[in-house]
């Protein structure tokens, strides 16, 4: 028995290490002459059965798990292609994408003019809100707008103070204008005056080519 | 707590007297695992395990497809489709689930008939074997609706026809097959409420399946010598017995472990082999398959139900007794259903003083018969319905009733039995020589 | 909805008037496919020539409406490059609801339904037919040789015939040797009421002469290579995972296995001082 407890061995039963409940007499008898020579073989094939029994769970319940995340319709829907064609200059194309809209608008030069000759330090959120963009850029005009010449503004047309759809072309900015609680955005879609607390979110987006812009 | 007599839970640490005396719930489920069970048991008793991880499997497996699939008459068909196509794994959780109603009566077949060979449905364990009809009952009820909820052209049409199962019952069975349908036809009412209780009736089995297990806890395992545990005393019992954990987990893991292999196979490599092709072409009420055919499970009650046609003479005498209320279709109904009850009152139409069918020399072999009438009947319950196949059918389906009602109650009295061992443990040491005889290990059957 | 359950009703009558519907004896010819058995696949060119024939061919009547575009660029299946794909895709209109109108298809979209009576979808077609059942209906056929669906496909294509002398000249249909549920003239069933000739008539004119398009990998195009890479096709659109499926069972199998054996040695140990097998 001192033999046994020395290594580590449960005495419960032959040396089986999740044994519990009271030992019987003939199964002590059993184990102390049977253990000694064969104790680790038995400890490796019950740690090994243990270990397999685990992994076979583990696959099993995975799929039950991974089957909540999104479906391949879903993830195909998570990516759409927009023709950005008959968008003329000073309008705007709104789409639906995953389920908010997108606001995509042209904007004519006076509009550009106007959003990147404001002093970036004066503004309420001084952070780009671009997703595209990695780390902490400026608000600029050219860190929110999609083309270089700053022509094309892509942004969510989600207010970012509790989540109402802005109007276009309206406000003390010439941006836009939530009717919820009256927070004005400029043309850069930066907010400006109420009580939004950041810019609008400009989502991930790049041109497929000259007329079809990708989001997603 | 009467039983077989064995330790029970004994709190030791603070915290655990602490709950004990609050919940006792470490107590139950030790003694639950430490169960004295006679360390006889052969491999027929592992299909308990199979049924219990299958159920589990079931309900797993069902209440995710659950989160996918939409029903609705316009949209079932498409969301089962969605589910194959777009679900991450879904084609796989949906072939474990469609397969799993499989294995889930071949566990439940062989379970039953080892315990009507063994005479595990003898007293004391005739509630045991009762609610086991019951689950089985259910059993067969979740499936039918779960078979109805894809809404292909067999979902469609098996449905309008086993509802009309009760359409044959005289004066108010139009009225029943009404309230089953909620309408004059299978439609979306229909599928709405199968949906509900194809949902519903698994977690019912799953209390059930406690009950069951309680009862046979209570008068412990049946073995097969069909001799009973000693209760003289604790040390005696434990000569005959071995705990539950961790001797019989394991081996029933093992069991298990080679069941589901074969069971992965026929889902990875040839999941559609026991599905109807037919439904995979979506329900349509206007065309009905050329030949409609219910799942292999339900096919030896099937074939019975089609046996007595018009023409039996059992038939033409019960319908002139009954001055034609008993037709021939609402006979085939009951006789269906009676096949079912025949097997729930085994225990008491049993009246051989001896349990196992190991120690009958005659009822062996009428057991045998009855297997092998059985598979018949599953096969013939697919055949269609003309040629030889009615005569064949009506042959099967009377020795199916002339076994239950006829030979059980007869071969106890006429069958002399041949001589039993005295206890499990006599049993147990003729295959497993005690040390005294080391190298006599000859009969391993095990 | 309610147009195409007329149409599915005219339909219905115009089966069941007029000829006893025979189940007869057919032809299914079992043909050798790359996707068979537990290690079998998709044959990734011959998924693109049974499209290709689906699209110039099939695709005037019969639709795919469970199959988006976006699969055609999955792997395991015919795997399109992707540029491919979305150009592919729009080639076919689908009718928007959030714009109610037409609009070019993109790959999240879905081949558009069947837009033809009495020309069944095809996304399905290849698991919804058994060409194989055995003896007696037993399906041992099924258990060796798989479901047959793929080969019921290619057999029906392949299988138009002459038609043999016993029928009228004006019977309806396409006289079809692997056909089993069509139309059957009494003038072919003899006096023990047994069909003398195989197969039965089809609505469907034969869709495949041999030679109907031009493969760019320079591959056969006589009726049986077309007809089968067209089943091929189909295959996949009825079973687009049926790789993975395979490669899920076959982990799934051997690890099953593993955990037999370990039980099996565990199982042993355990009882081996009661069995006094020490």
């Amino acid at each position: 028995m001192d033999k046994q407890r020395q290594n580590g061995l449960n005495f419960f039963g032959p040396s089986f290490p999740w044994a519990i409940g009271p030992t019987k007499e003939s199964e002590m008898q059993a184990v102390s002459h049977a253990d000694d020579h064969q104790g680790t073989r038995r400890d490796f094939i019950y740690y090994a059965t243990a270990g397999a029994g685990v992994v076979a769970t583990g696959a099993a319940v995975w799929p039950l798990v991974n089957q909540m995340n999104p479906s391949a319709d879903v993830l195909a829907l998570a990516s759409i292609r927009v023709d950005i064609s008959a968008v003329a200059p000073g309008t705007q194309l709104t789409v639906l994408w995953q389920g908010k809209p997108v606001f995509i608008r042209s904007r004519t030069e006076e509009e550009i003019a106007a959003a990147r000759a404001v002093d970036v330090s004066e503004l309420p959120d001084q952070g780009a809100e671009n997703e595209n963009l990695l780390g902490e850029e400026d608000a600029s005009d050219e860190n929110r707008a999609l083309s270089e010449d700053g022509t094309w503004l892509v942004q969510m047309g989600i207010c970012t103070h509790l989540g109402c759809v802005p109007l276009g072309e309206q406000g003390d900015f010439g941006g836009w204008f939530c009717p919820c609680h009256g927070s004005h955005y400029d043309t850069a879609g930066r907010i400006r005056k109420g009580p939004a607390p950041r810019n609008l979110l400009v989502p991930v987006a790049s041109f497929v080519d000259e007329t079809t812009i990708q989001l997603g | 707590m009467s039983g077989i007599p064995h330790d029970h839970y004994e709190p030791k640490t603070g915290i655990e007297k602490w709950l004990h005396t609050r919940l006792p719930i470490v107590g139950l489920v030790y003694d639950t695992l430490m169960l004295p069970t006679p360390k006889n048991l052969n491999w027929m008793w592992i299909w308990g395990i199979v049924l219990a991880f299958t159920l589990v499997l079931q309900i797993a497996t069902g209440i995710v497809l659950v989160m996918h699939y939409t029903p609705h008459v316009d949209l079932a068909f498409a969301s089962v489709e969605h589910i194959m196509r777009d679900v991450n794994g879904g084609h796989m959780i949906r072939y474990f689930h469609a397969n799993g109603a499989s294995l889930f009566f071949v566990a439940v077949y062989l379970h039953m008939f080892r315990g009507l060979y063994y005479g595990s449905y003898k007293a004391p364990r005739e509630v045991t074997w009762i609610i086991g009809m019951l689950m089985y009952l259910m059993m067969m009820g979740t499936a039918f609706m779960g078979y109805v909820l894809p809404w292909g052209q067999m979902s469609f049409h098996g449905t309008a026809v086993i509802t009309g199962l009760f359409g044959a019952i005289p004066f108010i069975g139009e009225s029943i097959q009404t309230w089953l349908l909620g309408a004059s036809a299978v439609g979306q009412p229909a599928l709405n409420r199968f949906f509900s209780l194809h949902y519903l009736l698994p977690f019912v089995l799953l209390g059930l399946t406690i009950v069951h297990v309680w009862a046979f806890h209570t008068t412990g395992n049946n073995n097969p010598t069909g001799v009973e545990v000693r209760r003289t005393s604790k040390e005696d019992a434990a000569k005959d017995t071995l705990p539950f954990w961790p001797y019989f987990v394991i081996k029933d893991l093992f069991a298990l472990a080679i069941v589901l292999a074969v069971f992965m196979a026929i889902v990875g490599f040839m999941p559609n082999y026991l599905g109807h092709p037919d439904n995979y072409v979506p329900a349509n009420p206007l065309a009905t398959p050329s030949h409609i055919v219910p799942e292999w499970y339900f096919l030896p009650f099937y074939a019975i139900l089609r046996a007595f046609t018009a023409d039996v003479w059992i038939v033409q005498l019960v319908n002139f007794v009954s001055f034609g209320i008993i037709d021939a279709k609402f006979f085939g109904v009951l006789a269906m259903f009676g096949a079912i009850a025949v097997m729930a009152l085994a225990p008491w139409l049993d009246t051989s003083s001896v349990r196992s069918g190991r120690y009958r020399p005659m009822f062996k072999w009428w057991f045998a018969l009855l297997a092998f009438d059985f598979m018949v009947l599953m096969w013939v319950g697919a055949m269609p319905t003309d040629g030889i196949y009615p005569y064949i059918s009506l042959i099967a389906a009377t020795y199916w009733f002339g076994y239950f009602l006829v030979l059980l109650p007869l071969l106890g009295v006429i069958e002399k039995p041949l001589p039993q061992p005295a206890t499990i443990e006599d049993d147990f040491n003729a295959h497993y020589a005690p040390k005294a005889g080391a190298d006599a290990s000859a009969n391993s059957a095990e | 909805m309610f147009r195409k359950l007329t149409l599915t009703a005219a339909t219905a009558l115009a089966l069941t008037t007029g000829q006893a519907i025979a189940e007869s004896e057919t032809h299914v010819h079992d043909y050798d496919f790359s996707f068979e058995g537990p290690f079998g696949s998709y044959d990734q060119m011959q998924l693109q020539r049974g499209l290709q024939i689906y699209t110039e061919v099939c695709s005037s009547c019969h639709g795919l409406e469970y199959v988006a575009f976006r699969t055609l660029h999955d792997e395991g299946g015919p795997a399109l490059p992707e540029d491919q794909m979305r150009a592919y895709a729009e080639f076919y209109e689908v009718y928007d609801p959030e714009v109610d109108d037409y609009r070019l298809a993109t790959p999240a979209d879905k081949f558009p339904a069947v837009t033809s009576a009495n020309a069944p979808d095809l996304s399905l077609m290849a698991k919804s037919r058994a060409g194989f059942h055995g003896p007696l209906g037993t399906g041992i056929n099924q258990f060796v040789k798989g479901m047959g669906g793929a080969e019921y496909i290619a057999s029906i294509i392949a299988g138009y015939e002459e038609a043999p002398d016993c029928a009228p000249e004006d019977f309806d249909g396409y006289y079809n040797v692997a056909f089993a549920s069509g139309g059957y003239p009494d003038s072919c069933i003899d006096d023990h009421g047994h069909n003398m000739v195989p197969g039965s008539w089809i609505g469907m004119a034969q869709p495949l002469w041999g030679d109907d398009v031009e493969f760019a990998d320079g591959h056969s195009t006589d009726i049986h290579h077309e007809a089968q890479d067209v089943a091929a096709f189909l295959m996949w659109t009825a079973e687009p995972k049926m790789m993975a499926r395979k490669q899920a069972g076959l982990s799934g199998v051997i690890l099953l296995i593993l955990l037999s054996v370990l039980l099996y040695l565990t199982n042993k140990r355990l009882w081996a001082p009661h069995k006094h097998k020490d």
